[in-house]
């Protein structure tokens, strides 16, 4: 019945495509042809043995996919994943957003996968069409995605964690169908390039399916956390630290603010106005729940405020919103309710989910053991998600850097001159155990021994001999030596485009975090944290040129706070070798 | 097999509802310049079930709003924000409850808006832009969600007798998209030039099969009753100046008692109904609300005994009352006939 239905309309169909426009039918090829496009680059997922799925999207030719943390997170560390030309692939968690609903896999066994190509998001206007591919109620059991096309019905939109650690800040809303299955899946603009992860619904009281309002984490968001994602551990959103409320002229107002903040640091105050935050105008609470939403914990993002009438911009550091515990314990546990077998996991957005009859997929046999590719690709560590990963990047950025120059045999005294900011010359001495700053006007030598942290010299400036001598100690020892050092993700830099590259590396009582341009691999900046909620000693060097066999800075600029800027011009670099090293510590 | 019958069906669908990707940039311009005209509406409810929202637009640049009535208007609270995030206090202008329709005033000039003289007629096939706040999402200066499709078919609500309960029963344009939703209802549904062609209706369930009905009650429909309320017609009774007739009816007299005065606005329900009293012969039952005195709207049961007063008892009465999701209309004959007839 249902057949000769489905023929009558083809006939039909094939009778009145005579008398249609070129236009249509040119505008047709084309969307099938990106359609077709699209659906190669999404995957459908599923546990090893056959428990719970949803769908995901590959994004680089290496294998690299976006997926849903709830899609993800009963998998374990491998999963399968079904793409359109039939064939199922082993795949590996490699890192987790749990609070943004995201999780980075990776297909394994190819270096070309059909990938999408990522959209600017923020682009995306009400009314534009959009389309979700996905394997809603688990249909595609061959791995042939369905398409469902819809509009744009609202864009920046903030959806509450109603009951849940997912918070979806920034999301784009669509009419597009969006149901149990297509989660994790992708949203694609009318041009088939990726504008978000399809993750969230309103549902209430028509049961668990679509009711033309689905939410799609944007693929901006998602890119501000990519680095993070790929780090292998559990990125966490950001906050200011401080609470606004609307006043009754509509302006977003601090309610609320702690103490240690860095927002509290750079002069933002208990009844100050919010303007703007990362670069967008906040007009209301939500506005700023959304632009905060979309960076990660630790990035540093302009802020302008007013306070008492008076017009500040600063740049602040963000806080986490979980304590890296918490984050831990989430990632650890086992999610609550087992979905049934061959049951996609229930989209969010109704903390109480309602029974609803899906079909059922393909029973699993037997539980399948973790296929020996995965494991090649996996390393369990307490608080990571796959510390495989956060190796692979650590060991890719010291790498790029050793390129430019190898410091492991240089373990002597290193001597930088220079010009400080009044034309003097300067004179930094730096050793394993001294470090010492010479100017006309005198010399302030430290020891390296004990608390670091408490070493803030020169005066003002957080300090710099401490940094200067972990720039000098990370140069020498390399991650493996250093002390425990990680690969944190990407984060921006002042004065710099782009994403750097984040390896977190601790030494005594003090953190520095290295910041890589990943353009050339070069050291573009550090921070040394000598405590936490306080101001780092920032250094950034630039003026990169080659000197004997090694890419030096021709300029290093040290700040604090908001106070604290010396500029220091390098001329001379000397080097002491190993040796000597052993000779100046027989002196 | 199943599955190509599958993929062709979507080729299909995907034929019929994506024509041209330049639609969707002419699409972008309609909402941009007609979400100026959306409002969000807060009032009564929050319990569950029962959402303290709906949605509303501009039919006048002096701040008259179209939306549909419901208990969300039935508190002295109304908030209704506009697309800017300005906020104000929405007054009842009037409401016609046989077409579920209230318009609020709001005390602001030069707004954009609708011309409801101006709405158009849509056919089925009708390619439409719903407008709505839907599931509450947006907040503040946030704009009104937008859903699009298409006019499944114009029909009348009645055409399926009892299948839903509602006192309208006129026509509506069914839609394929999921517009009715909670806190859609009120919201406006354009075609794709941007003209004003329904309001989205409350949420309506099919009593034999359960299923949800999207469907928008053309413009067209409505227009004289909005163009009433608009010249000062069908005003709630507090509104009114009051007059003082000479032999004023009260409800004791009609044989009604109303359920206890306990809330600010107390809903005007019969609790009970005196045997063999003007108002049992006339048909009026325990649990029925009254809506209408005349051609007052009744929101409370002071507001209803205000009304009353202002009457002369021996003018006769009409009254609209609600029994379910029905609406009725009783005759009260004048007492100077006498003792009323039995009908």
């Amino acid at each position: 019945m249902r057949l000769s239905l489905v023929l009558c309309l083809l006939l039909s169909s094939s009778a009145a495509r005579a008398q249609v426009d070129p236009q249509v039918l040119e505008a047709e090829t084309a969307r099938v042809a990106v359609v077709e496009r699209a659906s190669s680059a999404t995957i459908a997922i599923f546990a090893n043995g056959g428990q719970g799925g949803g769908s995901g999207v590959v994004i680089s030719p290496d294998g690299y996919a976006l997926s849903n943390f709830h899609v993800t997170h009963e998998c374990g560390p491998g999963m399968k994943c079904g793409m359109a030309d039939g064939k199922l692939y082993d795949a590996v968690i490699v890192g987790l957003d749990p609070t943004g609903d995201v999780a980075l896999i990776k297909l394994l066994g190819r270096t070309d996968f059909p990938h999408a190509e990522l959209a600017d998001s923020d682009q995306v206007r009400v009314g534009d069409w959009c389309f979700t591919i996905g394997n809603p109620f688990l249909l595609a059991t061959d791995f042939q995605p369905s398409v469902a096309y819809g509009v744009i019905s609202g864009v920046h939109r903030y959806q509450y964690p109603s009951g849940t650690i997912l918070e979806y800040a920034d999301c784009l809303q669509s009419d597009a169908a969006i149901n149990p299955g297509n989660s994790g899946g992708p949203m694609f603009d009318a041009q088939g390039r990726l504008i978000g992860i399809n993750g969230r619904g309103s549902f209430e009281k028509r049961g668990r399916v679509n009711v033309g309002v689905g939410y799609a984490i944007s693929i901006n968001q998602i890119k501000n956390f990519l680095g993070h994602l790929r780090s292998g551990r559990i990125a966490d959103h950001a906050t200011l630290g401080a609470n606004a409320r609307s006043d009754e002229r509509r302006r977003v107002m601090v309610d609320d603010i702690l103490d240690e903040s860095d927002a509290y640091r750079r002069g933002l105050r208990y009844g100050d106005v919010i303007i703007s935050c990362g670069g967008r105008p906040v007009s209301s609470v939500n506005a700023l729940k959304n632009v905060l939403g979309i960076f990660p914990k630790d990035w540093r993002v302009p802020l302008v405020f007013e306070h008492r009438g008076e017009r500040s911009e600063v740049l602040v550091r963000l806080r986490g919103v979980h304590r890296e515990a918490e984050l831990a314990e989430l990632i650890e546990s086992q999610p609550k309710a087992e979905p049934e077998k061959g049951k996609p996991r229930p989209v969010p957005g109704d903390p109480k989910p309602r029974p609803e009859r899906m079909p059922k997929g393909h029973p699993a046999t037997k539980p399948a053991p973790v296929p020996e590719v995965v494991k090649q690709h996996y390393v369990a560590k307490s608080g990571y998600v796959n510390y495989f990963f956060n190796q692979l990047n650590r060991d890719r950025v010291w790498k790029a850097l050793v390129a430019r120059g190898d410091y492991a045999a240089l373990r002597g005294a290193w001597t930088v001159v220079g010009q400080a900011p009044m034309n003097e010359e300067v004179r930094f001495e730096l050793s394993d155990t001294q470090a010492s700053i010479k100017l006309p006007s005198g010399e302030l030598k430290i020891e390296l021994t004990g608390a670091l942290s408490e070493r803030p010299d020169p005066p003002g400036s957080g300090g710099l001999l401490v940094a200067l001598s972990m720039w000098r100690r990370f140069l020498i020892e390399g991650p493996e030596k250093f002390g425990d050092v990680y690969y944190l993700g990407t984060a921006p830099l002042a004065g710099r485009e782009g994403l750097m590259d984040v390896l977190v590396a601790t030494h005594g009582d003090v953190e520095c975090r290295f910041l890589f341009d990943p353009a050339d691999g070069q050291l573009a900046g550090m921070e040394m944290i000598p405590e936490e909620d306080t101001d780092p000693c920032e250094l950034y060097f630039s003026q990169y040129k080659e000197v004997e066999g090694r890419v030096l800075p021709g300029r290093i600029e040290a700040r604090h706070g908001d106070d604290y800027l010396q500029v220091f011009q390098c001329r001379e670099f000397t080097f002491a070798s190993a040796a000597a090293a052993e000779e100046g510590g027989n002196d | 097999m199943t599955r190509l019958i599958w993929t062709f069906c979507l080729a299909l669908v995907t034929v019929v509802t994506a024509r041209d990707f330049a639609v969707a940039q002419s699409f972008a311009q309609v909402i941009a310049d007609n979400q100026p005209k959306m409002v969000k509406i807060h009032g009564a409810g929050g319990v569950r079930g029962l959402e303290a929202y709906q949605s509303g637009f501009l039919i006048s640049d002096q701040g008259h709003v179209l939306t549909v009535w419901s208990y969300v208007l039935d508190t002295d609270y109304v908030t209704v924000t506009l697309d800017d995030g300005r906020k104000f206090e929405g007054k009842l202008a009037g409401a016609d409850p046989r077409l579920e329709l209230a318009v609020l005033k709001i005390d602001a000039t030069d707004l954009p808006s609708f011309d409801v003289a101006a709405s158009v007629p849509a056919e089925a096939g009708s390619r439409v832009l719903a407008f709505s706040n839907l599931f509450g999402v947006a907040a503040g200066d946030e704009p009104a969600s937008v859903q699009h499709g298409i006019v499944a078919v114009k029909t009348r609500l009645d055409a399926r007798r009892g299948a839903f309960e509602t006192p309208y029963h006129g026509p509506v344009y069914v839609l394929d998209a999921m517009t009715n939703n909670p806190g859609a209802a009120g919201g406006a549904l354009l075609n794709q030039h941007g003209e004003l062609l329904a309001m989205l209706g409350k949420e309506l369930r099919s009593a034999h099969n359960n299923i949800w009905l999207n469907y928008a009650i053309p413009v067209d429909e409505m227009r004289d009753s909005v163009t009433r309320i608009l010249a000062g017609n069908f005003r709630p009774g507090e509104d009114k100046p009051p007059a003082k007739p000479d032999e004023a009816i009260d409800l004791a007299e009609l044989g009604l008692v109303l359920v206890p005065d306990v809330l600010e606005r107390t809903p005007p329900y019969v609790d009970r109904v005196r045997a063999g009293s003007a108002a049992e012969i006339a048909g009026i039952k325990p649990d029925d609300l009254l809506v209408f005195v005349g051609e007052s709207l009744v929101q409370s049961c002071k507001s209803l005994r205000e009304e009353l007063a202002r009457l002369e008892r021996d003018a006769g009465l009409k009254i609209v009352l609600m029994r379910g999701q029905e609406l009725i209309e009783v005759e009260i004959p004048g007492a100077k006939g006498g003792e009323p007839q039995t009908p």
